[in-house]
């Protein structure tokens, strides 16, 4: 069964043609990835899922609910979280406060309840912190919880990221890059992390990455972009074979 | 620690209770001008200090309430105390109005439109005829409780105490729940807490509305207090002095707004010995302090323990990072 499903999807940026009838499907409780060169549209893409740009044309749907014209905040809220390429914390913030952010779209106390420490507003704020501190053993940064996010070990940052993603709750988590500046070891331990994810809170991943050894391990399903056309899509050993994909990596061979 | 830190707030409020017995009316009148600050800077603080919305515009939001008041009073002959949340509507009302064309702004550009906010308010308060233009409104009735009548200058001085710690109150107990932390959120990334979950539009609107409820509430009291008010005391100027009492003290921290509101009004006080001299010298003073102190007197700390680093600490196996 699909989760997510994009169809004829279209993004100008004026005369510049970002993504070009782009369409895919992602099944539940798989872990996927968008592979493609740089400039691809990868990123385009995500920020549409997201709602971060609005496409010129075309349909996405979660769990068979169209996200077009929503706020990212209400797409967050229907079950959908992502991590960015460039690591976007809330830089002076602690760790645990920046964990806490994803619960805002999963609580309702407002100004009422602050002002006055309800019953309800005391009992909110400990799940809030509860579910938080669930959130940071899961990605093993509990150690630097009460330190200011821009003061963690580069890797921790990007747990960390995904750590508040997992806080809303998600059905389906968009990573951007996961493994960006991360070093061998980091990344093994990124593919249990992403495993994790999948395995114990069936979550469905997907993700854009250009470490083809991380791909290939943890992928079950590819698509690949290229100038903002889908072309090709499969397991990583069929995308990996194909020759449209290694030309669109390598260019092609000149026969002179 | 913080048991300790409990006591000593307790100590300054009896001590602020005290104080009007042991002060001559001089003195007291600049306490009581510290505290109006002390509101002023706590609604400002939501905003800048928590949103990080520059808002060079803030004396207009005191302006609304001392208006509503002021007009409610004298020609509709309404009860103080009615006009109060009359005045926080319109506020909270007037901070959507300005809120609203601002939401996509960032940072200078954002400061350019609160400020021309600013000084719309002030200039239909000089001429419209329902705020007295530029005379303004004066013989505004004082407040009753019950038979009493709020007229001394100590009466106003208790007035306004309370409602400094009810503000700071109210300041500190937003930035500890799960709004003032999205007030943060927006502030230290607005994208990443849009990607949260995080309505960016609503929480800046309600920080708005917040922060000009808070701001005026210290105009209705300041209009009963004067018995007359000006566009005068509205000024640009008056907006600057309460932004540069929060970024003095320590932009989002509580105790340092506080702080930051004591040194503006006091400072120049202090140095009325030194005539002239006086206003280029507290000048000077603030260059020499934002140099050598840009982050404020006492900056808000979001870091909850020492950075002692505790790779050392590492024992246990499960959740250490490296495989």
């Amino acid at each position: 069964m699909s989760i997510l499903t994009v169809k004829n999807l279209k993004l100008q940026f004026g005369g510049l043609l970002a993504v070009n009838d782009l369409s895919f499907t992602v099944e539940k409780n798989t872990i996927s990835s968008i592979i493609g060169p740089n400039g691809a549209g990868k990123t385009s893409v995500f920020n549409m899922i997201t709602g971060f740009y609005r496409p010129t044309s075309g349909e996405i749907e979660l769990d068979g609910t169209s996200l077009i014209n929503n706020k990212p905040s209400q797409i967050t809220k229907l079950g959908m979280a992502r991590t960015f390429q460039n690591l976007r914390l809330f830089p002076n913030l602690s760790a645990l406060d920046n964990v806490k952010s994803g619960m805002h779209c999963r609580t309702k106390e407002a100004v009422w309840g602050a002002l006055f420490h309800t019953k309800s507003q005391k009992e909110e704020e400990r799940l809030i912190d509860e579910v938080a501190q669930e959130c940071i053993d899961f990605v093993g940064v509990r150690k630097y919880m009460k330190r200011s996010a821009k003061n963690l070990p580069y890797g921790a940052q990007r747990y960390l990221e995904i750590a508040r993603a997992l806080a809303t709750k998600p059905k389906i988590l968009l990573l951007d890059e996961p493994a960006a500046g991360l070093n061998f070891e980091e990344k093994q331990y990124l593919i249990q992390l992403i495993r994790r994810i999948r395995d114990e809170f069936q979550i469905t991943v997907l993700m854009i990455e250009h470490d083809m050894g991380l791909i290939k391990e943890i992928s079950e399903h590819i698509t690949v972009i290229d100038y903002g056309c889908k072309i090709a899509e499969g397991t990583p050993d069929e995308v990996l074979k194909n020759e449209k994909v290694i030309e669109a990596y390598l260019g092609k061979e000149d026969v002179i | 620690m913080k048991k300790y830190k409990k006591h000593s707030l307790l100590l300054l409020v009896i001590v602020m209770f005290i104080l009007p017995l042991l002060l001559d009316i001089y003195w007291l009148d600049v306490l009581t001008l510290v505290l109006f600050y002390v509101v002023l800077t706590q609604g400002l603080n939501i905003v800048v200090g928590y949103t990080g919305l520059l808002d060079l515009g803030y004396a207009a939001f005191f302006a609304v309430g001392a208006y509503t008041t002021a007009i409610l009073m004298t020609t509709f002959h309404w009860s103080f105390w009615l006009t109060l949340p009359v005045a926080a509507i319109f506020a909270a009302v007037a901070g959507i109005i300005v809120g609203t064309p601002t939401l996509r702004l960032r940072s200078d550009y954002l400061a350019i439109v609160t400020l021309g906010f600013g000084e719309i308010v002030r200039i239909l308060a000089i001429n419209l005829d329902i705020t007295g233009s530029a005379s303004g409104i004066y013989g505004i009735p004082r407040p009753t409780i019950g038979s009493y009548v709020l007229s001394s200058q100590q009466d106003f001085y208790y007035l306004i105490l309370i409602v400094a710690i009810l503000s700071v109150l109210v300041v500190y107990r937003l930035g500890h729940s799960r709004i003032g932390r999205a007030w943060v959120y927006i502030r230290e990334d607005e994208d990443a807490a849009e990607a949260m979950g995080i309505n960016r539009i609503r929480l800046k609107l309600l920080s708005y509305a917040t922060g000009a409820v808070i701001g005026s509430l210290a105009g209705s009291i300041f209009a009963v207090k004067m018995s007359a008010i000006a566009p005068l005391s509205f000024s640009f100027l008056q907006s600057v002095m309460i932004l540069l009492a929060v970024v003095l003290g320590g932009l989002g921290s509580i105790p340092g707004v506080v702080i930051g509101a004591a040194l503006v009004i006091v400072l120049p006080e202090v140095l009325r010995g030194a005539e002239d001299w006086r206003y280029l010298i507290f000048g000077v003073a603030l260059v020499i302090m934002m140099i050598f102190r840009p982050q404020g007197i006492l900056p808000k700390k979001y870091e909850t323990e020492d950075r002692s680093d505790p790779e050392e600490e590492t024992n246990d196996k499960n959740h250490s990072i490296s495989v």
